[in-house]
């Protein structure tokens, strides 16, 4: 079953953080990284520019519109993403549980869901047949 | 068959779904893999048994041949619903298909699956309110309305709180599994808090049914003997002891109308001596077995309560003792509060009382009823009334419970005379 693991931050902590903490914190990701495609749990994984870079589109009636975001004036911010295989919820949660990033916010674990056309389930990623 | 022999095997079914349907289900559920699917299933097993044992008379091991029967209508129904209706993703399929029947229903594996609904129901990944109901209602078999009626909830609440967590277990996956080593200490802490928060409800709450609220105590405290059979760690075993002794007191907290009774004030003759001895004996276990937590403290605490012929020939000293093991392993102000209660018994009611005003000054109590009406107390035994009535007050500002209301009306009035 896939995850997505989405690890949410407080931005001005990550922009305060000294550049060798940081630096020692990104190396660790990717240690984690190496040993997640060992152990066949890794599929994607992305660090994210921060939440002021987006742009919201919404399109209505046929016309896109685009304003600047995120609308959520939450303390924390989505910095960066996994994407992993795991045998179930518990699985998933132990390797969130393991991200270098985890003790200075919060990780939401997310199972995905099928797609569902006429009456069947269908994976939603090209990939994945 | 005659009619009365019927009616004999028919009773005989009944007794027989009252011990083992919940196993038969925890067994069922690991099988199909599903909630759902395993309760029709449980349901058509014990159809089957009404209709068959009559004739072909209750077989050797019931629960083997509920398990095996329940399956097997189990699995015919999803073949013929997958015919025609919409293909089962993999976890609605047969989890497993291998072994012989009899073995599915072994004693040691039947136990194991126990442990696995608890373990399930009270994931922490369930919302707090969903975990309560649904272990109620599976682990415990109550129904729905019996749950509605206990939390003051509509049926149809409480369904939808089932509902949605069991949507959950199948849409997130989360296993049926009894958790490894590493992460068992934290699932412990959930599942006994669950188990806790049913007695407490049954236990403390004032409002609702009395007699469906004793249900639920007892409910719980039969979750903490079968979690003690089943995983016997000292603060499984320290948390049956505690709600023991507990409901050895029930009867005597409150008068015949309905009025609090302190526990200095409580006619000991009336505690169940029962609970208490087997609760002692727990204790006892949970101590040397360690690491002692919070629920074998509360425990050892209550034990020496239980045991004191009076409020004033309580052994204080230990308690205070018990407490300040508390405080070290889990510091909080409201363990600091009942510790200064029992140095105030220990020491006097001035040494009490210093400690209280420090722990008032941090502010972290501010908002806590029982720090003002305990400080009410202390300065009522230091004949201090205008002090005690000012924190009454303060008190009775801050509950909303009817019954503790009018205890702390009484209390005021009583001052000022």
């Amino acid at each position: 079953m896939k995850y997505l693991v989405l690890i949410h931050l407080d931005e001005a902590m990550l922009e305060a953080m000294p550049e060798k903490e940081m630096s020692a914190l990104n190396d660790r990701h990717l240690e984690l990284n190496e040993a997640l495609l060992k152990s066949g749990h890794f599929i994607e994984a992305e660090a994210l520019q921060p939440a002021a870079t987006t742009a919201i589109v919404r399109v209505r009636n046929d016309k896109v519109g685009v304003t600047d975001g995120p609308f959520a004036e939450t303390k924390e911010q989505v910095a960066g993403f996994y994407f992993i295989e795991a045998r179930d919820l518990n699985e998933a949660i132990q390797v969130a549980s393991r991200l270098p990033s985890a003790p200075l916010g919060t990780v939401e674990v997310r199972p995905c869901r099928n797609l569902i056309v006429d009456g069947t389930p269908r994976p939603a990623s090209s990939k994945s047949k | 068959m005659n009619d009365e022999a019927a009616t004999g095997i028919r009773s005989e079914v009944e007794a027989i779904y009252r011990t083992e349907s919940r196993r038969v289900l925890a067994t069922l559920i690991r099988l199909l893999g599903d909630f759902d699917i395993a309760e029709e299933a449980l349901h058509d097993a014990f159809i089957a048994a009404v209709e068959q044992w009559p004739t072909e008379g209750v077989p050797a091991n019931a629960r083997a041949w509920l398990v095996s029967t329940g399956r097997f209508k189990a699995i015919d129904k999803l073949r013929r619903r997958a015919k025609y209706d919409v293909p089962l993703d993999d976890v609605a399929e047969p989890a497993d298909e291998r072994g012989d029947p009899a073995l599915l229903a072994d004693r040691e594996g039947v136990e194991d699956d126990r442990l696995r609904l608890v373990f399930t129901c009270c994931h922490p990944a369930i919302a707090p309110d969903a975990q309560v109901a649904l272990t109620l209602r599976e682990v415990c078999g109550l129904t729905t309305e019996a749950i509605a009626r206990a939390y003051l909830a509509t049926p149809a609440t409480i369904a939808q709180r089932i509902v949605r967590a069991k949507n959950k277990i199948r849409e997130a996956r989360i296993p049926y599994e009894v958790p490894g080593r590493t992460e068992l200490p934290q699932r412990l802490e959930s599942v006994l808090r669950v188990v806790y928060l049913v007695f407490n409800e049954g236990y403390l709450a004032s409002s609702g049914d009395s007699l469906t609220r004793h249900d639920l105590s007892l409910e719980a405290i039969r979750l903490g003997r079968l979690l003690v059979e089943l995983l016997p760690e000292s603060e499984v075993v320290g948390l049956l002891a505690l709600m023991l002794l507990h409901e050895s007191r029930r009867a005597t907290r409150t008068s015949p109308t309905g009025e609090i009774v302190l526990l200095a004030d409580q006619d000991r003759t009336q505690w169940d001596r029962a609970q208490i001895d087997d609760a002692v004996r727990l204790i006892e276990g949970a101590l040397a077995a360690g690491p002692v937590g919070r629920y074998t403290l509360q425990a050892a605490i209550a034990s020496i309560h239980a045991r004191a012929p009076s409020a004033e020939a309580t052994e204080w000293g230990r308690i205070v003792g018990f407490y300040d093991l508390m405080l070290r392993a889990d510091p909080s102000p409201v363990v600091a509060l009942n510790r200064a209660v029992a140095v105030a018994m220990r020491d006097g009611p001035a040494a009490g009382l210093a400690i209280v005003d420090d722990l008032l000054a941090d502010g972290e109590l501010d908002e806590y009823y029982l720090a003002h009406s305990a400080r009410a107390d202390l300065c009522r035994r230091l004949d201090r009334p205008a002090e005690a009535v000012k924190s009454y007050r303060r008190a009775l500002e801050l509950t909303q419970q009817p019954s503790e209301q009018r205890f702390l009306r009484g209390r005021i009035a009583e001052m000022e005379k």
